[in-house]
């Protein structure tokens, strides 16, 4: 079942919104129908599912109702229409007190401008949630420096929010928000106006604590790269709707119209683009074959090296033609000693500007393994430039 | 003219068969509470007295210095022993008494009004032309009817100053609650607060430097109306003057006045500082 689902999600902003919801079944646009009654379209039919322990990124631009979305997630906008399912519950039917148990319990809300009470030294920030909920004084005192030290704000207790750098600020906020031990993180342009040094940070930051801690994000940016980074999933919106779903990946080798090749365009695929979306199936020759298999095989296959693996796949090395001719000569019986176990091995996340690298010192094929070192594929150097030279 | 004119509407009549109506239906009420409230101010203007005067002096020197420093209780020091040295000190201990008294009741009356002001769109429409009413009207028209229903003395000059002063912290609680940045409320609502947790949480505590601004303003126009207040016998500095006029003597008036400007400045400096310290 997945954490969040949503069902045509539609809002409209305005007096009596019913008279937008007839034009839009109409097809109009969102223009013609501001000129006409006033009435501005935020959201039209936006569906889309978050699985458990996903980071999903709402990308657009100003305007394009990403943040009208996060906040239908939680009710702080009603929808105008569409249904909104938090682990399979219909949360748009709640009533008052029911929504307020949900929002203290599922969901925490991390925001652009910190929104952190100026009144509240640090620690008071964060126990915030929890003194909503009534929880004991100790307890709360226990829980909220317990998060301090995880966002690494350790000693800044008693701080006013006022005292520290905006990075600082941003912790306090995710910290606020991960005190109530939520489900579900909303982050709201959370990074957006921090400097670029800081956010690439607190970026990294909040990657590797999302691997500990493993919440179901959804993540608002403008930004293309910052999406692409943090996203497992990235869901495109204009004007909105919703453009394209899929995997950073997915949007960068397939955009699915103009408008995301636009995007796109100026991305920079050397950190993007991964090791997995380059790499070729490879031929393999196996440890125990006789060195004539394993010289039939390059000639067929018209190779100058071949990987060599064990039954299970598990990378042995790599051998030239030259040496393993040399072996059929001598009649070797086994290709063991010709092995060259001394090689560069990648993973599939490695992304190009590594592999370009390695590229310039190894002149053979670069193998891709996953954590059992078992081969995935290859990655040779023509592949490297075809990622490359490929427009758009 | 008399021919054409238009009858005069009675609104005078009006408003007099009005105050009747209240004053034989609620009089006894109101001179109930105006009897216990004369005790309280008597006691509180007698307890104040009974020590001599350099003791109270000292004693709200610390309080100046307690809540706003050093320069401001050196101010209330030399302030206040001036205004002995000039035998002034009972009336202003009465004028003194009267302003605390009303702006007391004053601010509790207006705190939770703003507020109903500032969380409600409705309460707002009908507050707001009843204070610029208020604050319109001449000050000393209050007094009239504040007899009948409290007497002559102090309880209807408090009564009366009570109604005058309370227009700015209404206003200014009102103020400081819309204020509170809509992002905060918002960082509030995400987290599953009430509405009741919002305000206490939340609303009051960032509109407390506004609402102080308020009750200095209110204090300020509390002692502007209990001077105004010695025509119906409330005694006190205003008093002072009061006698001046009627007997013609410009340096009997002018030294009262003068206390009463020191009196204000005191009362200012002392409750400005702990707005801006907020």
């Amino acid at each position: 079942m997945a954490k969040i689902k949503t069902v045509k999600l539609t809002k409209i902003f305005g007096p009596s919104p019913k008279r937008a919801l007839t034009l839009l079944s109409q097809g109009k646009t969102k223009d013609e129908i501001f000129n006409q009654t006033g009435l501005a379209v935020a959201l039209v039919d936006v569906s889309f599912e978050v699985q458990a322990g996903e980071i999903l990124v709402v990308m657009g631009l100003s305007g394009s109702g990403k943040s009208s979305l996060i906040r239908c997630l939680n009710r702080l906008i009603e929808p105008t229409q569409g249904k909104v399912f938090i682990d399979g519950e219909d949360i748009t039917n709640l009533d008052h007190n029911a929504l307020l148990e949900l929002r203290r319990h599922k969901f925490g809300m991390v925001f652009q401008h910190f929104a952190l009470f100026p009144h509240r030294n640090v620690c008071h920030n964060v126990e915030y949630g929890l003194e909503i909920q009534h929880k004991d004084k100790a307890f709360r005192r226990e829980k909220a420096c317990q998060i301090l030290k995880l966002v690494g704000l350790e000693g800044w207790e008693e701080a006013m929010p006022s005292q520290l750098s905006g990075g600082m600020q941003q912790r306090v906020g995710l910290a606020r928000a991960l005190a109530i031990e939520p489900d579900i993180l909303l982050m709201d342009e959370a990074f957006n106006a921090l400097d670029p040094l800081i956010r690439d940070e607190m970026q990294n930051e909040l990657i590797s604590l999302q691997n500990r801690i493993k919440k179901t994000i959804i993540f608002i940016t403008h930004n293309l790269d910052e999406a692409l980074k943090m996203g497992d999933r990235v869901v495109l919106m204009r004007e909105g709707q919703i453009v394209q779903i899929g995997t950073p990946n997915e949007i960068i080798t397939a955009p699915a119209d103009d408008y995301v090749k636009r995007f796109v365009k100026n991305v920079d695929k050397c950190k993007l683009l991964t090791a997995q979306s380059i790499q070729v199936p490879a031929v393999v020759a196996y440890s125990d074959d006789a060195p004539r298999t394993v010289f039939d095989k390059m000639q067929t296959e018209s190779l100058s090296t071949i990987f060599i693996v064990k039954r299970d796949n598990t990378l042995q090395g790599i051998v030239q033609i030259g040496s393993v001719k040399t072996a059929v000569s001598r009649g070797d019986k086994s290709i063991a000693s010709l092995i060259n176990s001394e090689l560069p091995t990648v993973t599939a996340t490695e992304p190009l500007t590594t592999l370009i690298s390695i590229l310039a010192k190894w002149h053979w094929p670069v193998p891709v393994v996953d954590e059992k070192h078992q081969l995935q594929g290859i990655v040779i150097n023509t592949g490297v430039l075809a990622a490359l030279a490929k427009k758009e | 003219m008399e021919n054409f004119s238009i009858p005069k509407l009675p609104l005078d009549d009006w408003i007099d068969a009005g105050l009747d109506f209240l004053t034989e239906n609620f009089a006894f009420l109101t001179k109930n509470i105006s009897e216990y409230l004369e005790k309280i101010i008597n006691f509180i203007i007698d307890s104040l007295i009974f020590f001599p005067p350099w003791v109270i002096i000292i004693l709200f020197a610390l309080i100046a210095w307690r809540l706003s420093g050093r320069q401001v209780a050196l101010f209330t020091l030399i302030g206040f022993a001036f205004l002995w040295n000039l035998r002034l000190w009972e009336p202003t201990i009465e004028t003194l008494t009267l302003v605390i008294v009303a702006t007391f009741i004053a601010v509790l009356i207006s705190i939770p009004i703003g507020v109903l002001a500032a969380i409600s769109k409705k309460a707002y429409r009908i507050i707001m032309p009843l204070l610029d009413f208020m604050q319109t009207m001449p000050a000393f028209v209050y007094l009239i009817p504040a007899i009948p229903f409290f007497g002559l003395g102090s309880v209807s000059a408090i009564f009366s100053t009570v109604i005058f002063a309370m227009p700015p912290t209404i206003r200014l609680t009102c103020l400081g609650i819309k204020q509170v940045p809509k992002e905060l409320i918002e960082a509030a609502d995400a987290f599953g607060s009430t509405k009741r947790q919002k305000l206490f949480k939340l609303q009051l505590p960032l509109a407390i430097p506004t609402i102080m601004a308020g009750i200095n303003q209110t204090i300020m126009l509390a002692l502007s109306m209990v001077v105004i207040a010695a025509m119906i016998g409330a005694g006190g500095l205003g008093g002072e003057v009061w006698r001046a006029i009627q007997r013609l003597q410009p340096g009997m008036g002018f030294q009262a006045g003068i206390a009463i400007v020191i009196l204000a400045m005191i009362l200012d400096r002392i409750t400005q500082k702990i707005g801006q310290k907020n």
